[in-house]
């Protein structure tokens, strides 16, 4: 161990995914799928819509439960039965469909399950709003309305309050299911600004999207999913943007990257 | 919940923000709203309810030949008999809110109140010997915990075995009714003890004038801290506050609001029959004021004493948000860890909570457990919950909109009766009420949207 080789000191993954599995109704969603995540690293998951991959992420975030495999976290196997559990060991999600509750208002949302209470254990609504302020402030420094139900903000503004529930509790590993669906060009810069900034500061970010634009300049590696099955994986600097296509489309894996079960036959 | 706090001053980013606070085209009246932060909703049941109470005034006064309802007796009465509708809606608020529906209280109740009875009148004075003064007040804490159970079932069918709940409480409506029967096979329970039935009203459970007046200083106490402290917290924050007159407005309707109310319970004076029997006793001086005041029905403290505390734990608690966040989006709330399933069961505990405390209320006022003992009043108190902007989609509804519903059910109720309507007409007017409620709630909800 005393070769202090680069190889050697590679930090351990923080996420192993090891053959997960989950069917609906017969059918495979997610069929064997394994990746990892280092700290500080950006893995883009990409497939077309209907490949499994925010199934996939949802069984790392509790949201469902998986039918056979394993998760390791900082190499020891996690217990993840529900979003709690998950939350536990730091990872937070912001999923496609931004899961706010539409009802109540952007402070309410980001501390949702998690509220900050005063010393007679009652909800402590301007304390939260103060954090809610700042914390919005980073990426939508516009933004004013706290104190409407969430139902009527914009859709980036929701989008908003989706990303900064999610950062606002330090998460160690972070989700991102097409977070910029809803975005215009400018808050979408916002959001690659602000995943530069949380990779530097060692967090794990999973970025999600069925467009492969939106994540290969951010991404340090991609993983590519096809029909519940990984294609395969590969570094960003080893393929082009025509590979990873290739990899989508039609399940070929290029020289560079490493397959995996849905990777296509080479037949000839 | 959100509907307490102002707008942010500040102009907003994004065009959608339609209802920018500082739009100059706004109408004076929404400015007054906003400021004040009087929800719009309210002033429409408040007018509701007034159109309702002049109405049946001025029906009797030209048709019968005499205006009794804006009586004080009258109004006096009404506050009694809307207690235990009231009590139990600020409960049915919640359970509307997560989209669930409990059919069965009307039954829970007269269960509870039987199972409150039998063991007033024949388990505990076998137990504790007649005449002890614990009985009443153990047989209504079994009460109450009997209610809890009931309703904890009924949330654990519903939230972990996933039976809808419309299901689980109308087979609930009929369980409990039919096991009340049984519980006395029908019989009918007279309660006597004094200490019990005071807690039904009447002029010996209420509180008279002096004591009216504190609980009136409370109450104004009360609202001024309130104003006062919620300023406080937003100054410390920096946050935008309400203007000076608009707290000023809101203090003074509210002390004004609880010092008429006092004035009103202090209006109602005992029957002469009662001052006689009590001069007879030798309990009043026959030659000082004969005018003696009831104040407060104790019924009536007990519904405005659920009513803070619902309010609170609507608003100010961990439980209370996570119901108006499961109301809003059930998936959303699993998803951000709150544990769905246990608040839901929850929720219904304190559903049947309620209804065992308004058992007691009820029997007490009737001095007596019948077997029909609240029937229909699962009707009375959706009803009172929906009227009150209670919305059936969920997510949305307030403590004391729920309570307002029930003085309007009730006004309708004891309106009717006093005009001379008889009872199959009354029902009508109630069933028509309901519908009628959740079309405005559907078309209210349309336009803001
Ligand atoms: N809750 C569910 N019930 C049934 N089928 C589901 C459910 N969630 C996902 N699926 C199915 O799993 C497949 C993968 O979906 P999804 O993970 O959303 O894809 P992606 O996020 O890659 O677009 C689809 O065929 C979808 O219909
Ligand atoms: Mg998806």
């Amino acid at each position: 161990m005393s070769t202090a080789n680069v190889q050697n000191i590679k930090a351990e993954p923080l996420v192993e995914l090891k053959n997960l599995s989950i069917s609906f109704g017969g059918i495979k969603a997610v069929d064997n799928a394994s990746m990892e995540l280092m700290p500080g690293e950006v893995v883009g998951l990409l497939g077309h819509n209907g490949a499994g991959k925010s199934t996939l992420i949802k069984i790392l975030s509790g949201a469902y439960k998986r039918d056979d495999g394993e998760i390791f976290i900082d190499g020891e196997k996690a217990t993840i039965n529900n979003p709690r559990d998950a939350k536990a060991y730091g990872i937070e999600t912001i999923y496609q469909t931004l899961a706010v509750a539409d009802n109540v208002d952007a402070a309410a949302n980001l501390y949702l399950g998690r509220e900050l209470q005063t010393s007679w254990g009652t909800l402590d609504d301007v304390a939260m709003e103060a954090e809610a302020r700042k914390v919005m402030g980073r990426l939508n420094p516009n933004f004013q309305r706290f104190k409407e139900p969430v139902k009527k903000l914009s859709g980036g503004q929701r989008q908003s309050v989706a990303i900064a529930r999610a950062i606002l509790f330090n998460a160690r590993i972070l989700i991102m299911d097409e977070p910029t669906a809803a975005l215009g060009p400018q808050e979408t810069a916002q959001v690659a600004e602000l995943i530069h900034q949380l990779k530097k500061e060692g967090i794990g970010i999973f970025l999600i999207s069925h467009d492969i634009h939106d994540v290969f300049d951010l991404a340090d590696r991609v993983t590519v999913m096809k029909n519940g099955q990984i294609v395969g994986h590969a570094k960003t600097e080893d393929v082009t943007k025509d590979e990873v296509l290739g990899m989508i489309i039609l399940g070929k894996c290029p020289t560079k990257a490493i397959p995996g079960p849905g990777a296509m036959e080479e037949s000839d | 919940m959100y509907d307490k706090f102002t707008r942010d001053s500040a102009v907003s980013d994004k065009p959608a923000n339609q209802g920018a606070a500082l739009d100059e085209n706004e109408g004076a009246f929404t400015r007054f709203l906003r400021a004040t932060e009087i929800d719009a909703r309210l002033l429409g049941m408040i007018g509701a309810l007034l159109i309702i109470w002049i109405g049946f005034h001025l029906y009797g006064h030209f048709v019968n030949g005499f205006a009794a309802f804006l009586k004080p007796r009258n109004l006096w009465n009404l506050t009694v008999q809307t207690s235990s509708i009231g009590v139990m809606a600020t409960g049915m608020v919640l359970v509307i809110v997560t989209r669930h529906i409990d059919l069965s209280v009307g039954s829970v109740l007269g269960f509870c109140a039987m199972f409150m009875a039998i063991m007033q009148v024949w388990v505990l004075p076998d137990i504790l010997g007649l005449g002890h003064p614990m009985i009443w007040v153990i047989a209504v804490l079994c009460g109450i915990l009997m209610g809890t159970l009931i309703g904890a079932f009924h949330g654990y069918l519903i939230a972990y075995l996933q039976i809808p709940a419309f299901i689980v409480t109308l087979g609930g409506l009929l369980v409990w009714r039919g096991a009340a029967f049984l519980l006395a096979r029908g019989e009918t329970i007279p309660l006597d003890d004094e200490n019990f039935t005071k807690l039904g009203g009447g002029p010996y459970g209420a509180i008279g004038e002096t004591a009216s007046w504190i609980v009136g200083g409370l109450a104004c106490a009360g609202i001024l801290f309130s104003i006062w402290h919620s300023r406080r917290q937003r100054l410390r924050f920096q946050f935008p506050t309400k203007p000076m007159w608009a707290e000023i407005l809101l203090a003074v309707v509210g002390c004004g609001l609880a010092i008429g109310f006092v004035t009103l319970v202090n209006s109602h004076p005992w029957p002469k029959g009662i001052v006689k029997r009590e001069i007879a006793a030798g309990n009043i001086d026959p030659n000082g004021d004969l005018f003696i005041s009831h104040g407060f029905a104790i019924p009536v403290l007990i519904l405005l004493a659920v009513g803070i505390a619902m309010t609170f734990l609507a608003t100010r608690t961990r439980f209370g948000r996570y119901v108006f966040a499961i109301g809003g989006n059930p998936e959303a709330a699993e998803l951000a860890g709150i544990n769905v399933k246990w608040v839901t069961l929850k929720i219904f505990a304190l559903m049947g909570a309620l209804t065992g405390l308004a058992a007691v209320i009820a029997s007490a006022r009737l001095n007596s457990a019948t077997n029909a003992l609240g029937t229909f009043d699962e009707l009375y108190v959706i009803a009172a919950a929906v009227i009150g902007g209670t919305s059936l989609a969920g997510g949305l509804g307030t403590i004391y909109g729920a309570i307002l519903g029930a003085v309007v059910m009730q006004s309708l109720q004891t309106g009717m009766v006093l005009i001379g309507f008889d009872a199959a007409i009354q029902q009508m007017v109630v069933g028509i009420v309901l519908v009628l409620a959740v079309f405005l709630d559907t078309l209210y909800r349309r336009r803001s949207d």
